[in-house]
């Protein structure tokens, strides 16, 4: 097994972080006009849902990316549950608001997508509410870190809560199932690898969609870890400022 | 076994001293449906089909008021100490909790939604599974939200917070719940319906103490 506490330091992270950020940022750069450019001008118009369809590529790869930002969410809290890392959970919290941010995404472009093709905004099928409900899990998550004094014990509090989530989001998938046995969302069509059922000229832009939201998520995480970590830095040491400023002020009372 | 018959006894018998605290849940229950008739109309055919899911949504937010006091109390009085330094496991002390719990809440609702469904106009085919379902949910209200209330011991606010927390995490209850119901009504076998009710209360029996009891010790920390 890797040994977890050599990236536990907070200065090898910011070695390696430094490193791998500008990488991930110029690849966020370089795919998001590429994947934009392909998807909203160079792949065919849906033979039934016509231009609308382009929607799909913000949308999907939202989608994904917010469940993938839970699934972080919850393996990072289980680090920092299991090997008490403060980086773990300082991760965890960088994850909650970019996830949640992803799963907005999701819900307002699947709204604005529901409306031409399904004539709704909003349906209670089975994949909108567990993505309402994913947003809800994001939202009492950060709610939970905040409602603490002592931001540790409320990471800790708020790590319980993501992994109890995370045991409960399948169970919460599958009864909304039940909920619209028949429903107009489409079932899966990528997640089938061998014969995906998107045609080639429309899985290509959504490939590279998901790869700048991908690249977008490890920029923007390693950017909000980063400037934690520094402003906890310029916390301590104001406070060294402070200790030597009050001491010195001391200091020449004494005869 | 005997601590764990000790806490229950105890957090029943205080409850039954308090009785209003009791009563003001199934109040609280009665009052959120009697509502319903009220700001939908008092359509007859109308309040039959919403019957079901009004007297589980209503259920559900009278469960969630009394979670704040499942363990605030014993914090701010400072048994809770006691009860993580007991030689009984807190995971033990929290389903014991849990267990008098939804005896002083769980069972007053079950007992009073069929009354209720009355009001509402609900078919009779419904009573029996609405029974069953309502008693295979309760319990995992408790277990669930036992979490919900651990977690937020230490936390600056209660009330509101565990709810948000919580409700969420219920949602596959109030589907199944109202599901069930809603099927027996329409002459369709709920039992599956009923199973998985049942399999929530399993796993909810086996994941909630841990994650309860995790919140617990964090809080006496």
């Amino acid at each position: 097994m890797v040994n977890l506490h050599r990236f536990a330091n907070p200065n090898r992270f910011m070695r390696l972080s430094g490193l791998i950020l500008p990488w991930a940022s110029v690849v966020a750069v370089l795919t998001f006009p590429v994947g934009l450019y392909l998807a909203l001008i160079n792949s065919p118009p849906d033979y039934e849902q016509r231009e609308t369809v382009r929607i799909m590529y913000i949308h999907v790869p939202a989608a994904w990316m917010a469940l993938f930002s839970y699934t972080c969410m919850a393996a990072a809290s289980a680090v920092a549950l299991i090997w008490r890392h403060p980086l773990a959970d300082l991760a965890a919290k960088s994850i909650a608001p970019v996830g949640a941010c992803f799963t907005l995404i999701c819900l307002v472009t699947g709204s604005l997508w529901g409306q031409p093709t399904w004539g709704t905004w909003w349906v209670w099928d089975a994949r909108l509410t567990s993505v309402l409900i994913l947003f809800f899990l994001f939202v009492g998550y950060m709610v939970l870190f905040d409602a603490f004094d002592d931001p540790t014990k409320g990471a800790r509090a708020a790590g319980i809560l993501v992994i109890v989530g995370f045991v409960f989001v399948p169970i919460i998938k599958f009864s909304v199932d039940i909920l619209e046995l028949r429903t107009l969302h489409q079932g899966a069509s990528v997640s089938k690898l061998s014969a995906p059922s998107v045609h080639e000229s429309m899985l290509w832009p959504l490939l590279v969609m998901a790869l700048a939201y991908a690249a977008y998520f490890i920029s923007l995480l390693l950017v909000r870890m980063r400037s934690a970590i520094l402003a906890a830095r310029v916390r301590s040491l104001r406070m060294m400022q402070a200790q030597r400023a009050s001491r010195a002020a001391i200091v020449p009372e004494r005869p | 076994m005997n601590a764990f018959i000790a806490i229950v006894r105890r957090d029943v018998t205080l409850a039954l001293r308090r009785v209003s605290d009791t009563v003001s849940v199934v109040l609280f229950f009665v009052l959120a449906i009697v509502l319903f008739p009220l700001g939908i109309g008092p359509e007859l055919n109308l309040l039959a089909r919403i019957a079901a899911g009004t007297i589980w949504v209503a259920a559900l937010l009278a469960a969630m008021l009394s979670l704040d006091r499942l363990f605030q109390v014993d914090a701010d009085e400072g048994g809770l100490d006691l009860l993580v330094l007991a030689p009984l496991p807190l995971e033990a002390v929290v389903l014991a909790k849990c267990l008098a719990h939804w005896l002083v809440t769980g069972v007053p609702l079950i007992l009073s939604a069929p009354i209720l469904s009355i009001l509402l106009n609900m078919g009779g085919d419904g009573f029996l599974v609405m029974i069953l379902a309502m008693a295979l949910a309760t319990p995992t209200l408790s277990l669930i939200g036992a979490v919900g209330a651990a977690l937020t011991v230490g936390a600056r606010r209660g009330g509101v917070l565990v709810s948000l927390l919580v409700l969420p995490l219920l949602t596959p209850v109030l589907i199944l719940g109202a599901s069930a119901v809603d099927l027996a009504l329409a002459g369709l076998n709920a039992t599956p319906l009923l199973m998985l009710l049942g399999a929530m209360l399993l796993v909810a029996v086996l994941l909630c103490p841990w994650a309860a009891a995790a919140g617990l010790r964090l809080a006496t920390e």
